[in-house]
């Protein structure tokens, strides 16, 4: 360790310094690995957005000259006159969703706040297997550098949606080759990380941290790894068949008889479209409540934190938790109403998804319930995790005709599904995710962030992101599909509602700008922000005992629980806040 | 740093660290293996009957198949041998009966490798049918499963069993959580074996 470490009898033998590599690039503390997931969670959330905002530019003038970017995208993408082709809109589309779920929010809501956190607020020293920690990152990172690498590939990369629905993406000349073996990296990324999650939550806990009084966010880590651990399987055996059917042309996805461009496709034939649905979706449903459950555990942090209260139903919302994670296993087919599965495989899917709202509804309700009567601060923190509540609130109930199979109908691949799924996953999870780099910010550098950019950060984003979303809410009952490329101009049913793109493309772009104070505001506070303590926000969780920013092996002192972990304003106490563990000094 | 029951169990569960982390990473391969023989339901009940019929022009070796399957059981019983001779601190004994296990892999892969190229020279490719696509798949990656447990135990009966003379137990436990895996790479083939070979 470079750092003076607090001398405990424990650490003395770690006093030797550690090379620069071994250290911040192939380290296997925790703490370290937390931080390199989540910085390339947030650049590759960057870069994602990015993408998007290039092709919200056609969507909004279609066929009209790219500018700026026109001249180096290279002619397989740009017509003759320099704005976008078909192809390249697919690409985008396709990398847009695959980058900012599996590169984006899960390597930081997972991999970035799962491995900073968890083991802090558990009171463990670090994960069970800290060089599988280290394995798990590089897997990440290799599955990054193969999705980005594919956009150089001579046909672009893949464009097939992040479905990538086969018997379209078994036969592309596009790098879907490139996905899936990128694909095949990040889920054994995400399967070392779950295998470490769940062994850490079991076997590391400090004495005295029973169960129930594990802090949410823990909770909510360890359901999110048993899906990962679960669900990402059978994807990966998806990916491994498809991966077969485009190198060894076999027809695990292909139909009899498959007719590419006016000819027979060469392929034996036999296999079942639907088949890739099913062991797509499989994974894919979870998946959306591996991007929510970390999102709900910071939020339930923050909330309990700045409202100076207890969580109301605890209890509750673990059990709710729970539940939710069984249930996400067997509502996969929702996604697929219009396939022709039939009405008996509809109604029960349709049933069990009509279930698994309950406990989303029980933990939202009681995250509102919470704020009745606390004495709340305000700051850039909360306010993220207030702005997630009603936002992630319209993204769930907008969900609801979703899951009906008659209302999902018309609805099906239309924009208003589009809507759905943003509301829940970027003003909601991604806000979630602002609210946690805001409130354990000063865990990992010892400063806080400015609460001034913060406040400049949070305003402009809650109305530019619903300035993007709610437009296509009502695009979407309208009728408009989700995959034309010129946002529908050229149907006459768009034509009253496709005016609306242009506002949306101006919302996108106005959120890019409201992103400049967080990025200033990030780099900014590391070395300039207000010196904070080892317990700025006068939290209970066993994580702000540790020294901020923590060293090698987290503690300096022996960590025993001794309570639950949201004592807040407890009557008769001296102090608005009874930490979980307190110091044996005091 | 040391992580606490990386070796000793933890006094509530009863188990080190690395027997709960050899679980569930089995809990993942059972839903990956699983979700292939769900493929093989599913190409099987959509082949409008035409399953027996790529079945019987596959021709697959029976006889070899079943040396194959003697072959693992007996690899699954020197696994054991070995662990058990650690545990009763038999180095010699230990490092026969490891050996003998990788060899048995070893002697599974030769036996397959000439059952796949038998197969490629009468023109029988994945490509040719889905019967043969799943075959080749499921066995191709029970394969490279196969190849993972040798490298492993490899690992531990050569370089890794210097262990021995430091800390023995840990050795002994690592020994039977790599022997967890290739009782269950073992498992997966007595599945493999009746349903593409026998039904």
């Amino acid at each position: 360790m470079a750092e003076p470490v607090h001398a405990s009898p424990a650490h003395e033998e770690h006093h030797h310094e550690q090379s620069f590599w071994r250290k911040y690039i192939f380290s296997t503390d925790h703490k370290v690995i937390g931080v390199q997931y989540a910085v390339t969670g947030l650049a590759f959330l960057l870069f994602g957005f990015g993408l998007m905002m290039v092709m919200r530019w056609q969507l909004a003038y279609p066929d009209t000259p790219i500018p700026w970017l026109g001249s180096l995208l290279g002619e397989n993408r740009v017509g003759a006159n320099g704005s976008m082709l078909p192809d390249f809109y697919n690409e985008l589309g396709a990398m847009h969703g695959t980058i900012m779920v599996f590169l984006g929010v899960v390597p930081l809501a997972v991999g970035g706040f799962g491995n900073f956190v968890m083991p802090l607020q558990l009171g463990a020293p670090d994960m069970a297997f800290p060089r599988i920690n280290m394995i798990s990152y590089w897997c990440l990172f290799m599955g990054g550098v193969t999705m980005f690498g594919s956009f150089f590939l001579p046909n672009g990369a893949a464009g097939n949606g992040w479905t990538s629905y086969s018997p379209l993406a078994d036969t592309a000349l596009n790098g879907q080759t490139a996905w899936l073996i990128g694909m095949i990296f990040l889920i054994t990324s995400s399967l070392l990380g779950a295998i470490n999650f769940i062994t850490t939550a079991i076997q590391l806990r400090a004495p005295g941290m029973t169960w129930m009084r594990l802090p949410f966010f823990c909770w909510a880590q360890i359901v999110t790894a048993f899906l990962l651990l679960l669900a990402f399987p059978p994807l990966e055996a998806a990916g491994v068949l498809q991966l077969m059917d485009r190198v060894a042309s076999t027809s695990f996805f292909i139909p009899e008889g498959l007719v590419i461009g006016g000819e027979v496709a060469e392929f034996s034939g036999g296999g079942s479209p639907l088949l890739w649905q099913h062991l797509f979706w499989f994974l894919a449903h979870p998946e959306v409540y591996v991007l929510i459950l970390p999102a709900m555990g910071i939020v339930a942090e923050v909330i309990a934190n700045n409202s100076r209260k207890p969580l109301w139903g605890y209890r509750s919302m673990v059990y709710s938790l729970i539940f939710l994670g069984f249930m996400s296993f067997i509502v996969w087919a929702h996604h697929m109403f219009i396939t022709g599965m039939g009405s008996v495989m509809s109604t029960f899917f349709q049933t069990t998804t009509m279930i698994i709202s309950i406990p989303s509804v029980i933990i939202l309700s009681a995250l509102f319930i919470s704020l009745w009567g606390g004495s709340i601060r305000f700051n850039t923190a909360m306010l993220f995790a207030l702005g997630f509540l009603p936002m992630f609130g319209i993204g769930g109930l907008t969900g609801l005709p979703l899951g009906l199979s008659a209302a999902d109908i018309p609805l099906h691949d239309t924009y208003y599904v589009i809507g759905h799924f943003h509301y829940v996953v970027a003003p909601g999870t991604l806000f979630a995710l602002f609210a946690g780099v805001y409130y354990w910010f000063p865990k990992v550098t010892g400063r806080k962030m400015n609460e001034f950019l913060g406040k400049l950060h949070f305003w402009p984003s809650l109305v530019f992101m619903n300035g993007v979303f709610f437009p296509m809410m009502i695009q979407g009952l309208n009728g408009v599909s989700r995959r034309l490329a010129d946002g529908g101009i050229t149907y006459d049913f768009a034509g009253e509602v496709a005016g609306l793109n242009r506002m949306m493309s101006v919302s996108a772009w106005c959120l890019a700008v409201a992103q400049i104070p967080f990025i200033i505001n990030f780099f900014m506070s590391i070395r300039n922000g207000k010196k904070a303590g080892r317990n700025p926000w006068n939290s209970t969780t066993v994580e702000w005992l540790a020294p901020s920013p923590a060293p090698h092996g987290n503690f300096d002192q022996p960590i025993e629980v001794v309570r639950g972990p949201y004592e807040y304003s407890v009557p008769g106490s001296d102090k608005d806040y009874v930490p979980q563990a307190e110091p044996a000094s005091t | 740093m040391e992580i606490p029951y990386t070796v000793e169990a933890h006094p509530e569960t009863g188990l080190n660290n690395g027997k709960i982390g050899i679980w569930l990473f089995l809990t993942s391969e059972v839903m990956l293996f699983g979700a292939l023989f769900a493929t093989f339901i599913m190409l099987r009940l959509g082949s409008d009957g035409q399953w027996a019929h790529m079945q019987e022009e596959a021709e697959l070796n029976i006889p070899l198949a079943t040396i194959n399957t003697i072959v693992l059981i007996a690899s699954s019983l020197t696994m054991v041998m070995a662990w058990a001779s650690l545990m009763r601190g038999q180095l010699g004994r230990f490092k026969l009966f490891g050996w003998a296990t990788v060899g048995c892999g070893g002697i599974f892969l030769v036996i397959k490798y000439f059952e796949y190229t038998a197969k490629f020279a009468h023109d029988h490719f994945p490509s040719s049918n889905t019967y043969l696509a799943i075959y080749f798949t499921m066995t191709g990656l029970h394969a490279l499963h196969v190849i993972g447990g040798m490298a492993w135990n490899a690992y531990f009966t050569g370089p890794g069993s210097k262990l021995f003379h430091t800390n023995r137990q840990w050795l002994t436990d690592r020994v039977e959580h790599s022997g967890l895996f290739w009782h269950f790479v073992d498992l997966v083939w007595i599945f493999l074996f009746p349903v593409f070979y026998l039904l």
